[in-house]
């Protein structure tokens, strides 16, 4: 009964979305306010019946109701309590409820902080937002029905798939999703102000704070999949430009060229049609990325169990929205003219370069991972597209972005004094080029011209983004303004870049991977630490049974940790899982994981010396940390100015 | 005008491969090798690296050729499969181990049951270019004159082996007793 309660929830959220989709836009269309008043409170109602179902899913999984088909296909009666909850969003049934209620979260959080926006657009807004719900719920409620029975019931269930049995996995969908979901509040607004023919800067305004909240998301979720994929999958590796993962990339990318060209927007009034074309491009990747993952149309290692009538079904969709909006865009952007120019040399220039470099690596990758789809299409053969491709090719805008980057940060509006800029800039340059040069000498005694090249460019980021900070940190009482809460924000996830730039180089450049065949008492020798493996015994887990690895590490002989490695089967699905065993610090980390039993007690072993890796995920978290200082900056929670909300209004209302 | 019809027109394009996509398998990867005779090879025994196994075992009857290594989850996830395949269908299976290490690949026939009639020990994949080895698993279906019949890429299936193997396995042993 409970369970059929939670599809009827879904329903009853199917048809307040229904309204919110269609009444608040035709009121804002014909101007009619008792209609466009009825935005907010569908937005709550869909909020509540979601968070119905969603709790009902959880509680059937809590309480191992195995006549629900999706609970007995991704549960069972030992899984440990915390993972029978992310069983929730383990599969593809109940992942699309949590894209559904993080939806009605977005949703509701538009709808209570639009206030201060004017009445027809806020009502556009949400009435846009309603149009993807209505999507998404029918798409579930249609091809995908989490609450489905299954009888006779199961006796107990399939188990959770031992990978997401982790408690990185657990929050990595939540947060992404959140990220994802997210990129739709700026395409709402991007759709809203098409809608209403009108953009002017206080758009811009209104838009970056929810881009910059949804890039965190996006930011941290990618990070920890990246985490969890280092440590769980057993090889070392923390990215590995396959499908879905760069179905997660590029809606990033999109995400960084937005808030990049959202700057421009706000401060000087230009770009206008270019940003909201980005805006529309930022959710359209990351609706791409549902489909590709859900349609089978790629092969992938993290595809959901595939479909045709689903992939039919969120093409459909994708045409929809995004095609939509793309109509729209041509028919409306002509208005959106800019109010001004700028010179070559100013901030404008460099954002507009920023831009181009960002959407060129996003073109780069999005082509990488269609390319085996469009040959086979095509007929012309099939081939499958690797890292050594991405490496390359994404390399290629990445190094002048980042050096720009350097330069942009410092330049003013308008027009820049160059001579200006060059001395500012001379010193930061300087530092760069000896951190590249002697890092590597110094610290590793070997040095290519792409480690050189790396470690340079990671410095001369974080030197230039920190240079102001720190000199008014050191100059107290220099004259100027302080720095605004933005201003912090951007030079703290500029650091982040910087960071994440140096623990890719050192990484790449100075890691140390061995595969050795090990018997009890043998030792490996690696970058000055002595590895003993000490031999294997067996582990009952929960639900699971592990042979477990012991293995001490020394160095200068004096014994530094005890790492243990397991292998698990899981009792359910019987598959074998690498479970690494790592000893991190912010310098390196050693990473030991256990292979094959070899026979006669030996084993093969991988150890790995990893430097400066911590550097890639501190640098994404930085990078979160500086959004979240900008998206709380001053201007966007400021009581709004009321002439300005007075003059949007009525321009609204003309246009309208 | 038409730079803003340009993002409504890339996006068309798009979904028109998106659309033909839908209708492809991407798993599916043809074999150049089909309808014509199977690779020669000279390998040794993944058992005795004194004996030598060579592609004569093939083409005396239709017979299987199964391409797995221990590093390959997916060999694993057929393993089982295969054994019954071995035990009841009277077809015979040839393995050639791919890129892998003889202890481990003894040691996981050992745990995990040996369906093969023998396997090659293509440690370094030379022979496994040969036979145009996508990635393991691959199984190839080799009929009673030695050509190649048909070719499976990702683990074996009690439904690919009903819908893909049984109808040509019957069809190459015709009016001679069949397995």
């Amino acid at each position: 009964m409970i369970p059929e309660l939670g599809q009827f929830a879904l329903i009853l959220a199917l048809g307040l979305a229904l309204i919110q989709a269609s009444v608040p836009l035709i009121g804002a269309t014909i101007g009619r306010s008792d209609w466009t008043a009825f935005a907010r409170p569908m937005a709550a109602g869909q909020f509540v019946f979601v968070a119905a179902a969603f709790v009902i899913l959880a509680q059937s999984f809590l309480s191992d109701d195995f006549s629900v088909r999706y609970v007995a296909m991704h549960s069972n009666s030992a899984l440990p309590a915390a993972y029978k909850l992310a069983a929730v969003w383990g599969g593809h049934e109940g992942s699309l409820l949590l894209w559904l209620m993080i939806l009605a979260t977005w949703t509701l959080a538009v709808a209570f902080a639009s206030r201060s926006l004017p009445d027809l657009y806020a009502a556009r807004v949400i009435g846009v937002l309603g149009i993807v719900s209505v999507g998404m719920l029918s798409f579930t409620l249609l091809t995908s029905n989490p609450f489905d029975r299954l009888l006779p019931a199961a006796l107990d269930g399939n188990d959770l798939n031992p990978l997401l049995q982790d408690p990185g996995l657990v929050m990595h969908p939540p947060i992404l999703y959140s990220g994802y979901v997210g990129l739709a509040v700026p395409f709402a607004f991007a759709v809203a102000a098409l809608l209403s023919g009108s953009l002017d800067k206080n758009w811009a305004r209104w838009t970056r704070p929810w881009t910059i909240t949804a890039w965190m998301f996006l930011t941290v979720g990618i990070a920890l999949g990246s985490w969890w994929a280092y440590y769980e999958l057993g090889w070392g590796g923390w990215w590995f430009w396959d499908p879905v993962e760069n179905a997660s990339f590029m809606p990033w990318l999109a995400a960084t060229a937005l808030i990049h060209s959202l700057a421009v927007t706000e401060r000087r009034g230009i770009f206008k049609s270019w940003t909201v074309l980005l805006a529309i491009a930022a959710f359209s990747l990351s609706l791409l990325g549902t489909f590709l993952v859900r349609s089978g149309v790629l092969i992938s290692v993290h595809a959901f169990a595939s479909d045709p009538s689903r992939g039919i079904f969120i093409l459909l969709l994708l045409s929809v929205i995004s095609g939509g909006a793309l109509l729209l865009y041509a028919a409306r952007a002509r208005r959106m003219e800019s109010e001004g120019g700028f010179r070559l040399v100013s901030r404008e220039s460099f954002l507009l370069l920023n831009n181009i470099l960002l959407l060129v690596a996003t073109a780069a990758v999005l082509f990488g991972t269609l390319y085996p789809l469009f040959l086979d299409a095509l007929g012309l053969g099939k081939i499958s597209v690797g890292p050594p491709y991405f490496k390359t090719v994404f390399l290629i805008p990445m190094l002048p972005l980042l050096l720009l980057l350097g330069v942009g940060m410092h330049a003013t509006w308008l027009s820049t004094n160059s001579q200006r800029l060059a001395q500012k800039l001379s010193a930061a340059a300087v530092i760069a080029m000896l951190a590249g040069i002697l890092l590597p000498l110094i610290v590793y005694r070997s040095a290519s011209v792409m480690t050189i090249l790396g470690v340079a460019l990671g410095a001369w980021v974080i030197v230039s983004a920190l240079w102001d900070p720190v000199s008014r940190i050191v100059r107290r009482d220099a004259p100027g303004v302080p720095l605004t809460r933005a201003q912090w924000g951007m030079s703290t996830a500029h650091a982040g870049v910087g960071l994440f730039v140096l623990g890719v180089t050192v990484t790449s450049s100075f890691g140390i991977e061995s595969d050795q065949s090990m018997r009890e008492g043998d030792t490996l020798e690696m970058a000055g630490y002595e590895f003993q493996f000490r031999g294997t015994r067996n582990v009952d887990g929960v639900n699971y049974e592990a042979v477990e690895g012991e293995v001490e590490v020394r160095r200068d002989g004096r014994l530094l940790t005890i790492l243990s490695p397991q292998k698990r089967v899981y009792r359910v699905q019987r598959n074998p899982m690498t479970e690494a065993a790592i000893d991190p610090q912010l310098r390196r980390d050693l990473f030991v994981a256990l292979g094959e039993p070899l026979g006669a007690g030996a084993w093969s072993v991988r150890i790995q010396y990893k430097p400066f890796i911590r550097f890639i995920w501190l640098g994404a978290l930085v990078m979160a940390f500086g959004g979240i200082l900008a998206a709380t900056d001053r201007r966007y929670r400021a009581a709004k100015d009321v002439r300005t909300m007075a003059r949007t209004a009525r321009q609204a209302t003309e246009s309208a | 005008m038409w730079r803003y019809l340009l993002p409504i027109a890339l996006f068309a394009i798009l979904a028109g491969f998106f659309a033909r996509g839908l209708n492809l398998n991407p798993g599916y990867v043809p074999s150049p090798l089909i309808g014509k005779p199977a690779p020669r090879f000279e390998l040794p025994a993944l058992k005795d690296p004194a004996e030598s196994i060579g592609s004569d075992v093939l083409g005396k009857e239709t017979a299987l050729f199964n391409v797995w290594a221990t590093w390959c989850v997916g060999c694993r996830q057929e393993h089982a499969f295969l054994n019954e395949i071995a035990k009841s269908s009277g077809v015979p299976i040839y393995g050639l181990n791919w890129k892998d290490n003889r202890a481990s690949a003894l040691s996981w026939l050992a745990t995990l049951g040996d369906p093969y009639v023998a396997s090659a020990f293509d440690e370094i994949g030379e022979v496994a270019i040969d036979w145009g080895v996508y990635g393991a698993p691959e199984t190839f279906l080799v009929g009673r004159n030695g050509t190649v019949l048909f070719k499976h890429i990702a683990p074996l299936t009690p439904e690919v082996w009903q819908r893909e193997f049984i109808p040509r396995i019957q069809a190459d042993c015709g009016a001679y007793p069949c397995p």
